[in-house]
């Protein structure tokens, strides 16, 4: 039975990082099985979202080809809302860095290339625990029967149940995720382009800060696919404990915003998703690498917050996993040491170097949340109704309003300590 | 229909006839916050006062794991559905 039901690596989640892996470690003529629990791959994802093109082209070189990808961004928005305000900043360059997708059709499309390299591909099926002999993973058990391989590679999401099971991370907290709700708004292709201001393949991505999220560790985001709008917000769970939130109530507000409501106006709702967000950084990295198992992608809480990105930490990290279990099963050797090597890719890549460079930075915002994601954005919005605002009052009487109001809304030490995060924090970026 | 209900309308679910999500009773009955009823993106959980239940619409599960991170007492059993049934996110 074991040796019938015997391949050489199982990599368990048809995702970015699952399929990234596979993918790699077949067209190295190695016997890869991918487990996917959903109906098929895609299903069970949700993101903003977009995903990026060089990332992308490292495994799937010709994607651009005959992926199915909805836009090409063009334009990043930077949304700063006060409660009824809001000012945007924008960059807009005719360079590709990154395409909305729609997960059901993009990740599907991912899983039918690795299947056409070679990557046997199981869809419908949940594995419910790791199979271990000697300390060392042998195989998995579905809910049907037992597989086993010479390597796993848990590439199985951020809720990674198995790797808790086998103690490489411990529960994860509240404050180390964030809960994202989106909505997909079915509006026609030129309505999109009109109120985007984009051509019929260009898109145009909005990062939101404040509005409904005022004070809170949270963000908004809206990604133009071709026929709909994808938005949403992410909070951090523990936001949502503390203050009694319900996520879809904020995502309704937000909805409602004067500087969001005229975007989606009039759009139908096509579909509702809610996914946890990673959002533990450098610091709450699990153990990723164990005799017979590595860990990828979300499941290794490799996300950039601060950039949005994940689904290129996934994929590349999927790769490095599998380079080095080629290098392992070339060897024979599956233990705990011989699979380090993919920890030591890791930490040499931008990987584990970005996340390291933004290790405070969900700390020190958390810290200074109602200054950062409160104050001072409504600041922001303050001084531009003051420079537009035409109203017989001498300019500079104004401005020196304005400037009091810095020293004056708050007690002076809060400015101090505003101006001592950020000193900390950059140093923490860009020195060490 | 509330406004959750039109956005779990257009999701498309494959239900189990039994629950993924199984709260141990005894610590939902003096849990202080329930905060489950509260942050699930979905109103799966709700407590019934009369009957001193926590009562879980599995069937409108997204399968976020929320629930099961913020349970104050961490005795939520939460699995994933089986690999047939569950969500299924066209637009993800």
């Amino acid at each position: 039975m074991r040796e019938e039901n015997k391949t050489q690596v199982i990599v368990v989640g048809g995702g970015p990082a699952g399929i990234s892996c596979a993918v790699t470690i077949a067209r190295a003529g190695k016997e890869v099985v991918l487990i996917e629990r959903g109906k098929f791959s895609g299903s069970k994802n949700v993101f903003g979202g977009a995903i990026y093109a060089q990332p992308t082209r490292e495994i799937f070189p010709d994607f651009e080809q005959s992926a199915p990808l909805e836009r090409r961004n063009i334009e990043h928005k930077f949304a700063l809302l006060g409660e009824d305000d809001g000012t945007v900043i924008s960059y807009r360059k005719n360079e590709t860095v990154s395409y909305s997708v729609i997960r059901g059709k993009f990740d599907r499309w991912m899983a039918e290339q690795a299947e056409k390299e070679g990557v046997i591909l199981v869809e419908e099926t949940v594995v419910k625990d790791l199979i271990l002999e000697n300390g060392c993973v042998i195989g998995v058990k579905t809910e049907i029967e037992d597989y086993y391989a010479d390597i796993v590679v848990l590439a199985d999401g951020v809720n990674s149940l198995l790797a808790k099971q086998i103690g490489l991370r411990g529960d994860l907290k509240p404050q180390d995720v964030a809960l994202s709700v989106k909505e997909v708004i079915k509006l026609p292709e030129e309505v999109i382009n009109d109120r985007f201001h984009v051509n019929s393949d260009e898109g145009c991505i909005y990062e939101i800060f404040g509005g409904p999220m005022s004070e809170m560790l949270g963000l908004g985001f809206m990604y133009t696919n071709k026929n709909s709008v994808s938005i949403g917000l992410g909070v951090a769970l523990n936001e949502l404990v503390e203050k009694s939130l319900r996520p879809y109530d904020l995502l309704d507000k937000l909805k409602q915003h004067p500087q969001i409501a005229p975007l989606i106006k009039g759009g139908e709702l096509l579909e509702y998703s809610a996914h946890l967000i990673p959002e533990g950084g450098y610091k709450k990295i699990p153990a990723i690498v164990s005799n017979g198992v590595m860990v990828c992608g979300d499941a290794a809480m490799l996300v950039n917050n601060m950039h949005w990105e994940g689904t290129n930490l996934a994929m590349i990290s999927g790769k490095l996993a599998a380079e080095t279990a080629i290098i392992a099963l070339g060897k024979g050797d599956y233990t705990a040491q011989s699979l380090s090597r993919y920890q030591e890719m890791l930490e040499n890549s931008f990987i584990i170097k970005d996340l390291r460079t933004y290790k405070d930075l969900m700390g020190a915002i958390a810290d200074r949340k109602t200054e950062f994601l409160g104050y001072y954005l409504k600041k922001i919005n303050s001084f531009f109704e003051m420079f537009t605002s035409v109203d017989s009052i001498p300019k500079r009487q104004k401005y020196h309003k304005f400037i009091k109001s810095i020293f004056t809304d708050r007690k002076i030490s809060d400015l101090f300590k505003d101006m001592w995060t950020i000193v900390k924090l950059l140093w923490s970026i860009l020195v060490k | 229909m509330s406004d959750l209900e039109n956005k779990l309308y257009t999701v498309k679910y494959t239900p189990d006839v039994k629950s993924h999500l199984q709260p141990v009773q005894e610590c939902c009955r003096v849990c202080n916050s329930r905060v489950c009823t509260i942050i699930c993106p979905a109103a799966v959980y709700e407590w019934d006062e009369t009957a001193k239940k926590l009562i879980v619409n599995y069937e409108n599960c997204l399968e976020c794991g929320a629930c099961r991170i913020a349970c104050e007492s961490c005795s939520l059993g939460w699995e994933y559905p089986k690999g047939t049934k569950g969500v299924t996110f066209k637009q993800g």
